[in-house]
């Protein structure tokens, strides 16, 4: 049932990436993108991140997503035409990403990966806040000012100079 | 669901579609749509090393610190694209060329 659950998820996530990718319109490909972030969100909890998975909900879907809409609106018609190169540079483009895929592919196939055997952690929160307090402190303080500043500065940027 | 191999071809193609969005979109939201690909599949990696090689948490942290980046980062893009549509009343990347005449 779960492995039927996870092909499902493989396809609709790499689905609807393609039509985040390909789509001629660009509000339509904003909306795939929900639908690829909430599969990689169930990739997540396949791989016992719940807490990762909820993050991702959160922040991706509620805060980035909506700020990506944002940008199209305010920026955009909606049934704007040319929002990608001619067909002769998305072939050029296609034969560079299928190049670098099938090596990344080859890469994976090669490897001898290490495979540990692990129970299912009972909880992920408590253990990911000790090491945000401990060994992870410094990057977490920095992450937090580096928030402050970006917020600081998109509102400086986004103001109409005067 | 069982195999980290899995895992890291899913990721590997969510970033050549996003690595593709990057090459040929013209539209700056667009190409910033291909950024957020990317990240997502650099996070499913740090998440699928962190759960086969033996479920240390450090690989969460990581992903955490990513999803940070990320938030950060759109908010900055978003605000220059902005910008850009304020001075060349469109925001095709290929346009905005002021600094290379």
């Amino acid at each position: 049932m779960s492995e039927l659950l996870f092909w499902f998820m493989t396809a609709m996530t790499i689905g609807s990436a393609l039509i985040v990718v390909l789509h001629s319109n660009l509000f339509y490909s904003a909306l795939a993108l929900v639908v690829t972030l909430f599969g990689v969100a169930a990739f997540y909890v396949f791989l016992w991140a719940d807490f990762l998975a909820g993050v991702q909900v959160f922040i991706y879907i509620g805060g980035i997503l909506i700020l990506i809409l944002f940008g199209i609106m305010l920026t955009n018609k909606i049934s704007s035409v040319n929002i990608s190169h001619s067909k002769f540079h998305q072939g050029i483009a296609a034969v560079i990403v299928m190049g670098i895929f099938s090596i990344l592919g080859w890469m994976i196939l090669k490897t001898p990966w290490l495979h540990i055997v692990q129970q299912e952690p009972s909880q992920t929160v408590g253990r990911i806040g000790r090491l945000l307090m401990t060994e992870y402190l410094l990057p977490f303080e920095v992450a937090s000012v580096l928030l402050l500043s970006a917020l600081i500065g998109a509102a400086m940027l986004s103001r109409k100079a005067n | 669901m069982d195999q980290l191999q899995n895992y890291l071809f899913i990721a590997a193609a969510l970033f050549s579609l996003g690595l593709f969005a990057v090459i040929t979109r013209r539209n700056a939201v667009a190409v910033l749509m291909g950024v957020e690909l990317i990240l997502n599949s650099a996070n499913v990696n740090f998440l699928a090393f962190s759960r086969f090689g033996g479920m240390n948490f450090n690989g969460h942290v990581f992903a955490l610190f990513v999803i940070i980046m990320a938030a950060v980062e759109a908010a900055v893009a978003l605000a220059i694209i902005i910008n850009l549509y304020n001075n060349y009343q469109s925001i095709n990347v290929d346009e905005a060329s002021q600094l290379k005449r």
